[in-house]
């Protein structure tokens, strides 16, 4: 948890003045034993000072890449973007200087101590030596860390190793944060209280993050504005509530027969909007106001004769909506590599 | 350029609050700041120093006792300026499994997206040499110092100040040949050990290269750190024959210069 204190002690006020990031045309290939292989492919994107993005997708769709791209590590093939407004080609420095960057290592080197590895982000940063210490006393303070600084990090917890790369990151007060796959390795405790960091460095001091991830529940959870990538590009861009409610919710009904269930499929087919596919005495529909349709739906078969023996309502999650894109389980593309899927 | 989240207006609201606000830091302090956190592990764990000191300890414990005295001297006073060499190259080229490590870990990536520059990272991280270099230096005089070793201070002063320039410039290509290795850093540890022994062998730090056929004295003509090693011998024996001492910095000197040209250029390009 981020303790109010240090919220209150850093500054809230922000203004809102165009895209802090913009990119376009944004490419990236790389050459592997002579294959190129696509791995961004001609991304436009704008994120709007105060966004919380993330960037959903399975492993090896483009989103590190992209990541590496808008924090300078990699170049890009071709294309421009711009974060801060600064060139991430032509004015690398510049751009370091306004991000904060959560990597999917550990920012701390293993043999070191938390308290100098933040001091050391510090004074990277320019401050002076008397600025750098109060602020790494204020962060170690802030992520609970204060009894763990003077430990070499190898002996930390990952939770703990995580909150000390999250408190490098916001060493300079960033208006950007980038994090890469943030709560991968981390168990679920650690994941939720990581995650409510975020949303309140998000929702108090108007910081804006981008972050990547291939867990749905996360960028569900967190995330205003999920942009999906596959293949290199982008597939869907939008509020994850808006998203799902697009796909509709699913309502799956028993029949006492599979006639009865034909019968009632071809009533339920009158639901505008409304995709219906019948197994057996079993019928799946999809509607945007599922949930709503529902009860009458119920009733009105009931009346003609062909009576829902079993329903169930479920609401669309962001799997569903990444199944209706690419036709493929992000949950079952996350777990296998899918480089050649970029390259195809 | 400043990030400033702040109204410039607004008081500070806490009196401990710190002024953050990232600059520009200018390239001695970018450089010291790396250094300081290279010497960081070392200061709050110095045993890892002595550590690195078993190998030069039973070279000198076991193979010295094997040399027969020269005309000129004990074989202690031939043999240990070889031996300070050889700690120098093998310290110098382990230190790029340091950053291998980093690289592993994920704080490498984190400075590459720091605002400290490509070169400081490398010239800080090499300069960092010159500690290891010292203290070793310093444990091997004094451990043989009370056997048939005679101390000429002068000379063991100038001898380590030849060895400088070396040890920063092979450790600058260590790091080079760290980053190029990337995540795969049994790549480091082949081509290091692919390196050392011959450099080792052709500086003849462990047998004289007197008797040696012609092919290997024209390689060891060719080994930078024999000329080292020879100036080496002439300092730690209290003598200064100008020739031998400003060849063997010479060659100190085109270590460092090479060692840190290929360095910069593999850091700036490194992701």
């Amino acid at each position: 948890m981020l303790p109010s204190v240090v919220v209150m002690e850093m500054n809230t006020t922000h203004q809102a003045s165009g895209p802090v990031i913009r990119t376009a045309g944004l490419t990236r290939h790389f050459t592997r034993n002579k294959q190129t292989i696509e791995a961004v492919r001609g991304l436009d994107l704008e994120v709007a000072a105060g966004e919380l993005v993330a960037f959903l997708g399975p492993n090896g769709a483009g989103k590190s890449t992209t990541l590496r791209m808008l924090t300078t590590l990699i170049a890009p093939t071709a294309g421009t973007a711009t974060v801060a407004g600064f060139d991430v080609v032509r004015d690398r420095a510049a751009v370091r200087r306004s991000i904060g960057y959560v990597g999917q290592g550990n920012a701390a080197g293993h043999q070191y101590r938390g308290r100098d590895e933040i001091m050391c982000q510090a004074r990277a940063h320019g401050l002076s030596r008397r600025d750098a210490r109060t602020r790494t006393e204020e962060l170690l303070e802030a992520f609970d860390l204060t009894e763990h600084a003077d430990r070499p990090v190898a002996q930390l917890s990952g939770g703990q190793r995580r909150r000390l790369d999250v408190a490098i990151g916001l060493v300079q007060e960033p208006p950007i944060l980038f994090l890469d796959e943030p709560s991968t390795g981390l168990d679920p405790q650690n994941r939720v209280n990581l995650q409510e960091q975020v949303r309140r460095l998000n929702a108090e001091l108007g910081t804006t993050i981008v972050l990547t991830t291939h867990y749905l529940e996360e960028a569900d959870a967190l995330a205003g504005r999920v942009i999906v990538i596959d293949h290199g590009q982008v597939i869907a861009d939008d509020r994850a509530a808006a998203l799902k409610s697009a796909l509709g919710d699913l309502v799956a009904m028993d029949f006492a027969s599979a006639d009865a269930a034909r019968a009632a499929a071809e009533r339920a087919d009158r639901i505008e909007g409304a995709q219906v596919s019948v197994t057996g005495s079993h019928v799946a529909l999809r509607a945007a106001f599922g949930r709503d349709a529902a009860p009458g739906l119920v009733a009105d078969l009931a009346a003609a004769g062909t009576p829902v023996t079993r329903i169930e309502v479920v609401g669309p999650t962001l799997d569903d909506v990444f199944l209706d894109l690419t036709g493929r389980s992000l949950r079952e593309t996350s777990t296998t590599t899918s480089t050649e899927g970029a390259a195809a | 350029m400043s990030i400033d989240l702040a109204p410039t207006a607004a008081p500070a609201p806490a009196a401990r609050r710190a002024r953050v606000d990232s600059r520009q830091v200018g390239l001695l302090a970018d450089i010291v700041n790396v250094l300081v956190r290279e010497l960081q592990p070392v200061l709050r764990q110095p045993a890892s120093v002595l550590f690195a000191m078993v190998q030069p300890l039973v070279f000198l414990g076991l193979f010295a006792p094997l040399l027969p005295d020269t005309p000129t001297g004990s074989a202690l006073q031939w043999f240990v300026p070889g031996i300070v060499s050889m700690t120098a190259l093998m310290s110098a080229s382990f230190t790029g499994a340091n950053l291998s490590e980093e690289i592993i870990s994920g704080s490498f990536e984190r400075l590459l997206v720091s605002p400290v520059r490509r070169s400081s990272l490398l010239i800080g991280k090499a300069l960092r040499e010159m500690v290891p270099l010292l203290l070793q230096t310093l444990i091997i005089v004094a451990v043989v110092t009370p056997f048939s070793f005679d101390l000429h201070l002068g000379g063991v002063v100038v001898g380590v100040l030849v060895l400088v320039p070396f040890s920063v410039g092979l450790g600058a290509l260590s790091l080079a040949l760290a980053v190029a290795a990337k995540e795969q850093s049994w790549v480091f540890w082949t081509v290091q050990q692919t390196v050392i022994f011959p450099l080792l062998l052709l500086a003849g730090v462990l047998l004289p290269l007197d008797g040696a056929p012609g092919w290997l004295r024209t390689a060891s003509d060719l080994n930078p750190l024999s000329y080292i090693v020879d100036a080496e011998r002439a300092l730690f024996a209290g003598s200064f024959p100008a020739d031998t001492v400003l060849s063997g910095f010479a060659a100190s000197l085109v270590v460092a210069a090479f060692g840190l040209w290929v360095g910069v250029r593999r850091m700036n390009r490194a992701s």
